[in-house]
């Protein structure tokens, strides 16, 4: 169900100014999510600044060098730094993205917040520390979609055969990397995150159940057919918004739509 | 987009109350039909009508926008954007035409 109100506990606060670097002639302001579960204060957004020249062109450039120049406590997820594994997804500026793939110049907020880069963990997820969101849940609902190859006919000698045809029906969907952008920026996934699968694990949904080397499709139809795992989706478009790879959810959603219309007539 | 439909929807919901309410009062006898006609005919009865108008339109595109990706199609970035702009243009469009119909058959 929809809330409007957060906790009294969980109600965001002014934090604390960090220094400027000294000399530094090029300067960036970032404001950055704070929340630590070891203390009982609320959380709060702390304002940094990053000096340009010092520091590379990207989001997570400048998180680095804040963890390693100003504050080492300020906790975030990141690993590959080229957008292949899908850790470093953030809200930045107001938009579900990578940190690694997003310049800082393409970021920094508009009007008020002229020139100051905002940065919030992935939005309605619950936070384990700082940026980082426990998306225990997202990932066991890419589990219950049973993402890998099912076949009844025995296995042949060598590998399963696919068609060139059939191969290209996969583009648009195997180089989703669950980074989960997409799901926390749906309206949807937010309200009935608990029963509504969400953009990832769907779009993951109709790999499997378009791939001509399956043989569980109907299984597979009969599990989401369910007036909130697949039905939730109101095609709002925010997951093909939000998508860091330029993948589009709600039309995958759409192919899953037709397809069990397609089975009962 | 996605919020002005369901707004709009929800404007829908309460102006079929209104529109109940005056065929109650049309049914009632022709005292409770002059009221409900100078109700509707006042500024505020007008202006409620413009919103219910409006949101009948937008509602009505936007459902038919929600058709044409029912089948599939019009899912890429620029069909969606200008999916929503006709949305909006072809909704006021269509508010502003009753409004010039119904001023000058009155």
């Amino acid at each position: 169900m929809a809330e409007f109100n957060l906790p009294k506990n969980s109600r965001l606060t002014e934090g604390k100014a960090w220094p400027k670097p000294a000399n530094a002639k090029n300067v960036t302001e970032f404001k950055i999510y704070r929340w630590n579960p070891d203390d009982t204060a609320n959380p709060r957004t702390d304002t940094y600044y990053v000096d340009r020249d010092d520091c590379g062109p990207m989001v997570l450039d400048a998180l680095i060098w804040i963890k390693n120049k100003v504050d080492p406590t300020l906790t975030f997820r990141r690993s590959c730094r080229e957008g292949i594994c899908g850790s470093c997804a953030m809200n930045l500026d107001g938009k579900n993205a990578l940190a690694c793939t997003t310049g800082i110049d393409e970021c920094s907020g508009t009007g008020k917040a002229a020139g100051r880069v905002t940065i919030y963990p992935l939005p309605h997820m619950p936070v384990v520390k700082d940026l980082v969101p426990d998306l225990t849940r997202f990932y066991a609902q890419h589990a219950s979609i049973e993402p890998w190859l099912q076949t009844t006919t025995p296995a042949p000698e060598k590998e399963w055969r696919q068609a060139k045809d059939d191969r290209e029906k996969l583009d648009g969907l195997y180089e989703c990397i669950l980074c989960a952008c997409c799901s926390t920026s749906c309206p949807s996934y937010w309200w009935n995150g608990d029963r509504y699968l969400g953009p990832a694990a769907l779009l993951q949904a109709y790999r499997w159940l378009i791939d001509s080397r399956d043989e569980a499709t109907g299984e597979r139809l009969d599990n989401l057919e369910d007036p909130f795992r697949l039905y939730r989706c109101h095609t709002i478009m925010n997951c093909a918004n939000a998508c860091p790879k330029g993948l589009n959810p709600a039309k995958a959603i759409a192919e899953v739509k037709k397809m069990m219309v397609a089975r009962q007539v | 987009m996605s919020v002005a439909h369901r707004v709009t929807g929800t404007g829908l919901y309460l102006g079929t109350v209104l529109i109940a309410a005056w065929l109650v009062a049309a049914a009632s006898g022709p005292a409770a039909f002059d009221t409900a006609q100078w109700i509707a005919g006042s500024i505020l009865g007008r202006l409620v009508l413009f919103l219910y108008s409006f949101s009948l339109m937008h509602h009505m595109v936007g459902g038919l926008r929600h058709f044409v990706w029912d089948m599939g199609k019009g899912y890429e970035p620029q069909t969606r954007m200008a999916m929503a702009k006709f949305t909006l243009v072809i909704s006021a469009a269509l508010t502003i035409l009753i409004w010039v119909v119904v001023l000058a058959t009155r």
